[in-house]
């Protein structure tokens, strides 16, 4: 896949790096990423994604904007209060970057369209707000082969972790699922939604760059990604912990049971 | 023994790391979060839904029922939802 004069200009501070260079560019250019949620993670992932060259990207998202979401979801603007998140974001991305090809999927992703939704893509970026949908975007992928980079926020903290579910260690062993990290879902309304609980604005803004951080790597192949490790963050006291996770035997989708 | 708080967990204990001295009857996780559950209305919110918060020893992934043997530290971190 061959770049443009403008392009070369556009991405010359990736081109000039060894560990992306014009191989890694043209990667980007030629790779698909489905985001999901084009929330407070989902705002600069789309923003970074899209500034960097990726060359399809699609979004699901069946929401709307509202002021409150404002203060986080840097994506969108006053004036697109009540207007569909995929059109607004298709507006932002379109005006950053005119080489990125936008794909809206204006639904909810369920347990039943995920798989679908997915196929399409070759790496897939979870910013949701709800367990729901995180079970079903790492079943989906797990199921359809594609890497997924998840991430989620509380009032203070974030959590982020790379699952290459369907494929085997170099030593054999499987890759961990989301479900080996996660195996129960809180029961319903035991773990408060941003609505109630409020949240630091500016956290989601450095979690959703470390995703995309994460979704380029997969992309481009460099460095060490976060496979089998889970990076917590806690913005309250600015401590970064990564936690080592394995594969587990008794995960539904690859255990033994 | 240092134990470590993350997210809501964190929150609910209203501190991000504590320096506790364990009993000795404590050998398991498991052991050491229906211990910690009766140390105060705070920490039997946070551990309210037990099976639903992990825990990592030395910053490993670690079922609850994993010994606590010759652990330096031991991180508590709940899934979280937001987005």
């Amino acid at each position: 896949m061959t770049l443009s004069p403008s392009e070369i200009e556009r991405y010359a501070r990736h081109l000039v790096l060894r560990e992306i260079g014009g191989p890694g560019q043209a990667k980007l250019k030629a790779a698909r990423v489905l985001v999901v949620g084009a929330g407070g993670l989902g705002s600069p992932l789309l923003q970074y994604l899209a500034a960097a060259g990726l060359g399809t990207i699609g979004l699901v998202d069946d929401d709307l904007v509202s002021l409150s979401n404002l203060q986080r979801q840097v994506i969108h603007g006053t004036e697109d209060i009540g207007k569909a998140k995929t059109k607004t974001a298709a507006a932002a991305l379109e005006k950053l970057n005119p080489h990125v090809r936008f794909k809206a999927h204006a639904t909810r992703l369920t347990a039943e369209n995920a798989r679908e939704l997915v196929q399409g893509y070759d790496v897939v970026a979870d910013g949701s707000d709800n367990f729901e949908t995180r079970y079903a975007v790492s079943d989906a992928c797990f199921h359809e082969g594609k890497p997924l980079v998840t991430a989620a926020l509380g009032t203070f903290d974030g959590s982020l972790t790379t699952i290459r579910a369907h494929e085997r260690r170099s030593d054999g062993a499987w890759n961990p699922t989301y479900r080996c990290l996660f195996p129960t879902p809180p029961p319903p309304g035991t773990v408060p939604a941003c609505a109630e609980a409020g949240i630091l604005g500016a956290l989601a803004g450095v979690v959703g760059s470390l995703m995309a951080i994460e979704v380029i790597r997969e992309i481009v192949g460099f460095g060490e990604g976060l496979v089998g490790r889970l990076l917590m963050m806690d913005a309250h006291s600015m401590r970064f912990e990564t936690l080592l996770y394995e594969w587990d035997a008794h995960n539904p989708l690859t255990g033994k049971e | 023994m240092k134990l470590s708080y993350f997210a809501w967990v964190r929150e609910r204990i209203g501190k991000p790391e504590e320096e506790i001295e364990l009993p000795a009857h404590i050998s398991t996780i498991a052991d050491l979060v229906a211990w910690l559950k009766g140390r105060g209305e705070e920490y039997a919110h946070a551990f309210e839904h037990a099976e639903v918060v992990r825990a990592a020893i030395d910053r490993r992934h670690v079922r609850p029922d994993a010994s606590i043997a010759g652990a330096r530290e031991i991180a508590f971190f709940p899934p979280m939802t937001g987005g």
